[in-house]
């Protein structure tokens, strides 16, 4: 197979950010909104980047599909799922947003302010309208829930949670919350709550309690003390049978409603189990039906199966974790070695070092030049950025923003760098979601929404015209998100977020074939150099290779699919984030997810079940006699993690981006000191 | 039972009343009343009319009819008196005794002990309680008077026989069980025994107290009492519970909401007792009494219990033979007895020769000594026995005992022959060490703290304060297992000599002076720094194998501390010796076979100046020891205190080290295959 220089880099100094907020959607704190998708194995299908002015405290479906967020702006946003941005935006008029929740036939919005007031919008097609206020109290409205036949309101707020009626909008209760703690001077601040429909208020608060409250008699029911700091977000599940809790202290905990003996028909909410899956606080928990979801501001998103929902051990089954985003935030210009890092509102150019040495495996080599940061682009204003680009040449860098496209030349003479900026871009229709330059860095291809791809031609010296807008013949409402263009400079093939893959021919800018539907979303796709076969990844960890010219998928596409993919490789639980090739290898595929770097080689047999799939140590330790039998196509290598891009630089030398998870834990905000014992 | 239809039904004539439970006599399937205490009719299944039927008019008041099997029905009067029914029938007008004076019988019960019928009741008079018991073949009553319980008396009893022991459980008004043991091999004809009790249970269920009306034994560990159960506050409600008496809990509890006559009866793992207006029956099965079991983590697993050790019941049969027939409890002699006779038959088969190890040796009580260990000899030297090793505990034992008998006699040789060829521990012949002990034969307490790994820790301070008061001379003429010290205290001693040499020739004005300044105060001064062996190579070969042996601190501390100061002293001044020995090599260890370790030399150190603390504190020659030791552990303290910062500065390089190879950026060379 052969050996590879391994250029391994850590300076990429990305810092995730931690999520805030409910159910499949996640905003994190620099006000970013991902989109899950459960159905296809929790793949981040859609990313909605952030902006510096647009922090996001809460977010919550309602009427069908819509998302809604709000935040300390003061804003309700409505966010373009398709378009992946925002669609409108309505000002709260009560300051600060802290909490919103929509009633359950999602026909109403209820907002929590900073100036104390209930705030009730109707939402209507094509945005919301206020419809009036609820009795208004002095202090913050934090968290806020509908009765589920939506009568009435709880709302938790300092020392205090009250219950309003919707219809006449007055307070029907208000119940002090640290009536029950008379020394302490403290304020409890209710982070969440929630109303069950038999008339229970469950709150946590600032003092670690979750406490469960009659709120027509204004009693308490029970107080369970779950941790000696914040109880700061709570989740009920939609049988109102189980809830879970998150701490600052980055615990999470269920309670259950369980008989008090069998076959009683008393029952009694019950602490069943604890998780420490995070090291700093829990923002935000979800409750699924089949698992207790969790968001840190360890930038962590944690999917905890509930075991005993489980029918059998499998892919559903195993503890999930997300740190790293689903997506490629690093390019690569192969030719010049340079490597482009993207950032939420810079970018970092840096020049890859080099060596003369050659070695064994596993031998660092000697660096005769080391890797040099040529340029550092910061994006203006407080929008974030979408999408990035070096082109194989390095001499041109695009990157986009919800609302501007910028185009940059590089130069490079002898040690200096310059940039410069093309003036006049064509106006086109933004955000872009992502860009790819053609191989021969004469072209670039801009995703666009609605399923069209522009393409502007690179004019030197630093120009550039738009050529053409690819369309799919039938239209789509869904925006494209990968792109994959031919060495040849061919064709072109498009990813849009309905999963279709559209395939064009560049030579007469046609449309050329669209590939079988699949229904799964499509992680990671590359168009071979030689062949022109499409190898497409997809989130549930198959593999395809489809022929462009033939329109069809390939006999060994086929052979895969007949023979099965291993059953390790199947329960990977990170897609496929970038595919390359080897072009003195034609049988060799490159891919990586976040914890293997795997070169497939479609010349050698599938491994079976009984296979080791990991079999590379085991055969380094075997006579080259031996190795024979046992090779098959998947030679996995786990030695960097977590990988955030590989790529191929040359025929025998690789780039390795890693992350590794303690550098940008360092970075975060300190955790709640936690006493252990022997520190 | 669902379905209750009666298969009989006889009744007698208005105005008589039947005076004590009906019974079924199992050989001839009659049925046995008595009505008006003194009129006996006996019936068959055929019989209508029960005044037709056999009709006996008996002298004495009948209190209960007992029948069992094989035994034949037994009448016992209310007089105490007892007769069988066929000696009654014979003539039935036969004078009754009367055995028990003014005494009133409160419950009766009737066993077969083997052959015999064996009849047990208790009486009260005035509070008192008593237990009669009747073998009826061999018309022997013994009484006994049960032990006096303040402020309760016995409600309910019952009784089970196992092993010729009779088992008598009393329930008594403080809501407690209280179990009676009672041998009925009573031969001696003394007067009166008084039976003492040991509570065996409370019947208290989380803090109610089950007032217990009635109750049986279900098996060894388990009974069954009905009673009610009285919640403060509550209305008392009626149980069926079922206890196991080994774990004392609770084992099932079933409410019994419509009264009951507070009778009980158990009969072929089944419990029987009214339940409001119906007879209820109620299965029961005993599983085997294990802790899982008592607290509920039972997994029912049906493998039965293969064991596959060494057969201890063997032993106790053969020491009971031989020396221990005396000391063994009753109740343990005859219940190992039981065990055996399967056991022994095993045993037999395997091994042809007739003659166990203890008859042997019973044959050879009184032969003269030569022959005697001759015979030993023989015995021991035998190709392996089945339970060889319970042999030779026998064996020596059967040594010991004739030393103890003649004063003059100590195989000496033997025993240490013995000791050192067989693997013996202290439990297979604990009076070896004493006798030892007792001739202070040192060397064989030697090899037996080198080999035994169960002495107790009262020998072991036994040992260690014979070590310690022997004197230096004495230990020079006996043979003692030097190899634990010949490797560093010899030198030593040579130096010591060779030192005082020096002193003498006067070579070096320094150290005269320092030699004239100890000679002129205690030579133990000279001792003091830890330098200088304190004792002898034979004593410290001793003290060694006292420091080797194992034991637990709690139970040797109260022996320790009885240790005379003098000898505390020598001790510690021996420990300390052995510490700065130890320190002296990098490895802290010292050289040689079964020298101690430092720990355990830490440990006794620690041991000691525990135990003698406040004496330590008072006599004037430790001082100094104390205060030498004290310097010495403060140096080793710094010392390791300056390791630990040395080793903490090593592990921060390592770390930096390993962070290295975790730099930003780095080429590498990666071989995939």
């Amino acid at each position: 197979m052969g050996e590879f220089e391994v250029h391994r880099v850590r300076f990429f100094g990305l810092v995730p950010a931690g999520p805030r907020g409910g159910r499949l959607a996640l905003a994190r704190t620099d006000g970013a909104v991902e989109i899950y998708n459960f159905a296809a194995n929790y793949f981040q299908e859609k990313v909605i980047p952030g902006n510096e002015a647009r922090s996001v405290e809460a977010l919550c479906w309602a009427a069908g599909d819509r998302l809604f967020g709000a935040g300390l702006g003061g804003e309700i946003t409505e966010y373009d799922l398709s378009r992946l941005c925002v669609a409108r935006s309505v000002d709260g008029g009560g300051g600060p947003i802290w909490s919103m929740a929509a009633n359950s036939s999602g026909t109403q919005l209820a907002i929590g302010c900073e100036d104390g007031s209930v705030k009730l919008f109707q939402i209507v097609p094509g945005g919301i309208q206020f419809e009036r206020n609820l009795d208004r109290r002095k202090g913050r409205i934090l968290c806020l829930s509908w009765h589920p036949l939506d009568t009435h309101i709880a709302a938790g707020s300092i020392d205090i949670l009250r219950v309003f009626h919707v219809s006449s909008g007055q307070t029907v209760q208000r119940i002090m919350v640290n009536y029950h703690v008379h020394k302490v001077k403290r304020e409890c601040i209710v982070w969440s709550i929630a109303f069950l429909s038999s008339g229970t208020v469950v709150t946590s608060d600032s003092f670690g309690r979750v406490q469960f409250w009659d709120w027509e008699r204004g009693t308490l029911l029970e107080s369970h003390t779950v941790s000696t700091s914040a109880v700061l977000s709570l989740s009920v599940s939609e049988k109102e049978d189980s809830i879970v809790v998150g701490t600052s202290t980055g615990a999470t905990y269920q309670f259950q409603l369980l008989p008090v003996k069998i076959g009683s028909l008393e029952k009694r909410w019950v602490r069943t189990k604890p998780f420490q899956h995070h090291t700093h606080d829990v923002r935000a928990v979800a409750h699924s039906s089949t698992a207790l979801i969790s968001g840190g501001l360890d930038a962590q998103l944690v999917i905890r199966p509930l075991m005993e929902k489980m029918q059998k051990k499998g892919y559903e089954a195993a503890l999930r974790k997300f740190t790293f985003p689903h997506r490629r935030l690093v390019s690569c210009a192969r030719k010049a070695r340079l490597l482009l890092f993207q950032f939420s509102q810079h970018l970092e150019l840096w020049r890859l070092g080099s060596t003369n040495e050659t070695g064994k495996d596993g031998e660092v080599l000697p660096l005769c030049r080391m890797p040099e940061h040529l340029v550092q682009l910061k994006s203006k204003g407080p929008e974030h950025i979408y999408c990035s680009c070096v082109s194989p040449c390095g001499s041109w860098v695009a990157y986009s923003t919800a609302s501007r496209f910028h185009l940059y030349q590089v130069q490079y003479e002898g040690d200096s760098v310059s940039v410069k900026k093309v003036p006049k871009v064509p106006k086109l229709l933004l955000p872009a979601y992502q860009l790819q330059f053609s191989a021969d860095s004469d072209s670039l291809f801009i995703a666009s929404a609605r399923g069209s791809v522009h393409v502007l031609q690179l004019l030197e010296p630093g120009g550039c015209k738009h050529l053409h807008t690819l369309q799919p013949p039938s239209g789509c409402p869904e925006a494209v998100y990968l792109l994959a263009v031919s060495a040849d400079g061919h064709w072109l093939a498009a990813v849009s977020g309905d999963w279709a893959i559209h395939i064009y021919n560049l030579k007469c800018f046609k449309h050329h074939c669209t590939v079988p539907t699949y229904n799964c979303a499509v992680t990671a796709l590359a168009i071979h150099p030689i062949t022109n076969n499409l190898v497409i990844a997809y989130s549930d960890q198959q593999l395809f290779e489809f022929s462009i010219p033939e329109k069809q998928y390939t006999a060994w596409s086929r052979t895969v699919q007949n023979h099965g993919l291993h059953k390790l490789w199947l329960e990977r639980d990170s897609p496929i984030t970038h595919i390359t090739f080897n072009p003195k290898n034609p049988s060799h595929i490159l891919l990586h997810d976040i914890y293997m770097f795997c070169v497939l080689d479609k010349s050698l047999p599938l491994p079976d079940n009984s296979a080791l799939l990991m079999n590379q140590s085991t055969l380094k330790q075997l006579p080259e006699t031996a190795r024979q039998r046992q090779l098959h196509a998947f030679k996995i290598c786990k030695k960097f993690q977590p990988l955030l891009f590989a790529d191929l630089l040359d025929e025998n030398c690789l780039v390795m981006v890693e992350r590794p998870i303690m550098d940008f834990k360092t970075q975060l905000p300190l955790p709640i000191q936690q006493k252990k014992f022997g520190t | 039972v669902t379905d209750q239809k009666p298969l009989g039904c006889w009744s007698v004539k208005h105005g008589q009343i039947i005076t004590c439970p009906v019974v079924c006599n199992f050989e001839t399937h009659e049925y046995i009343a008595v009505h008006d205490d003194k009129v006996l009719r006996i019936w068959k299944n055929t019989d209508i009319n029960l005044d037709k039927v056999f009709k006996a008019t008996l002298s004495a008041d009948v209190y209960r009819i007992h029948s069992l099997p094989y035994g034949g029905p037994t009448v016992l009067f209310k007089g105490g008196g007892v007769r069988t029914l066929d000696v009654l029938l014979e003539a039935p007008q036969q004078e009754i005794e009367n055995v028990i004076s003014d005494e009133v019988i409160k419950w009766s019960e009737a066993f077969m002990d083997g052959e015999q019928p064996v009849l047990i009741f208790a009486t009260e008079k005035d509070g008192d309680f008593f237990v009669y018991i009747q073998k009826l073949k061999m018309s022997s009553l013994h009484k006994y008077k049960l032990e006096q319980q303040e402020l309760s008396k016995p409600l309910s009893f019952t009784a089970y026989i196992k092993n010729q022991i009779i088992t008598l459980l009393c329930l008594y008004s403080n809501d407690s069980v209280y179990k009676v043991l009672i041998p009925l091999q009573q031969n001696s004809e003394e007067e009166e025994h008084i039976l003492s009790k040991s509570q065996l249970l409370k019947l208290s269920i989380s803090g109610n107290i089950l007032k217990g009306t009635s109750f049986v034994v279900l098996d060894k560990d388990h009974i069954a009492v009905l009673g009610s159960l009285a919640a403060p506050g509550e209305e008392s409600k009626e149980y069926l519970t079922i206890w196991n008496t080994k774990f004392q809990t609770l084992q099932t509890s079933k409410e019994l909401p419509l009264a009951t006559s507070g009778q009980l009866w158990c009969y072929e793992e089944k419990l029987f007792f009214t339940h409001g207006k119906v007879l209820t029956v109620i299965m029961y099965k005993c599983e085997t009494s294990s802790l899982a079991a008592a607290v509920g983590k039972h997994k029912d697993s049906q493998t039965p219990d293969v064991s596959s050790f060494v057969n201890w019941n063997t032993l106790a049969d053969e020491e009971l033979v031989v020396s221990f027939r005396s000391q063994e409890s009753v109740a343990l002699k005859s219940e190992s007895k039981m065990t055996l006779r399967s056991k022994r038959n095993t045993v037999a088969k395997v091994q042809p020769d007739p003659l166990s190890v203890g008859q042997i040796l019973l044959n050879l009580k009184d032969t003269s000594t030569t022959v005697f260990e001759d015979e030993l000899r023989q015995l021991i030297s035998k190709a392996r026995m089945p339970d060889f090793q319970a042999s030779i505990g026998c064996v020596v034992t059967a040594l010991i005992n004739r030393c103890k008998t003649n004063p003059k006699y100590y195989p000496r040789n033997f025993l240490l022959h013995i000791v050192q060829t067989r693997d013996l521990s202290y439990s297979l012949c604990p009076d070896l060490m004493a006798l030892a002990l007792e001739k202070k034969d040192v060397h064989l307490l030697q090899i037996c703290l080198q080999r035994f790994p169960d002495i107790p820790e009262e020998i072991t301070y036994a040992c260690l304060k014979v070590f310690l008061s022997i004197s230096e001379a004495y230990l020079q003429r006996i043979d003692v297992n030097l190899e634990s010290v010949i490797c560093y205290i010899d030198i030593e001693f040579n130096n010591k000599e060779v030192k005082s040499e020096i002193v003498e020739n006067g070579f070096n004005a320094e150290l005269e002076q320092d030699i004239w300044n100890t000679k002129i105060t205690d030579k133990t001064h000279l001792t003091a720094d830890g330098s200088f062996c304190p004792v002898g190579p034979q004593k410290a070969a001793l003290l060694n194998a006292v420091l080797h042996s194992a034991y637990s601190e709690t139970f040797l501390l109260p022996h320790l501390k009885n240790l005379p100061a003098q000898q505390a002293v020598l001790f510690l001044r021996y420990l300390y010796y052995l510490y700065v020995k130890s320190s002296e090599k990098i490895n802290i260890t010292l050289p040689g076979i079964r020298s101690p370790t430092v720990s355990q030399i830490m440990d006794w150190m620690c041991l000691l100046l525990d135990a003698h603390f406040t004496v330590m504190v008072m006599l004037p020659e430790a001082k100094e020891l104390l205060s030498n030791l004290h310097k010495f552990v403060r140096a080793q303290v710094r010392f390791y205190s300056e390791l630990n910062k040395i080793e903490g500065s090593l592990r921060e390089l390592q770390r930096l080290n390993h962070q290295k190879d975790s730099q930003t950026y780095s080429i590498e060379v990666l071989e995939l295959i």
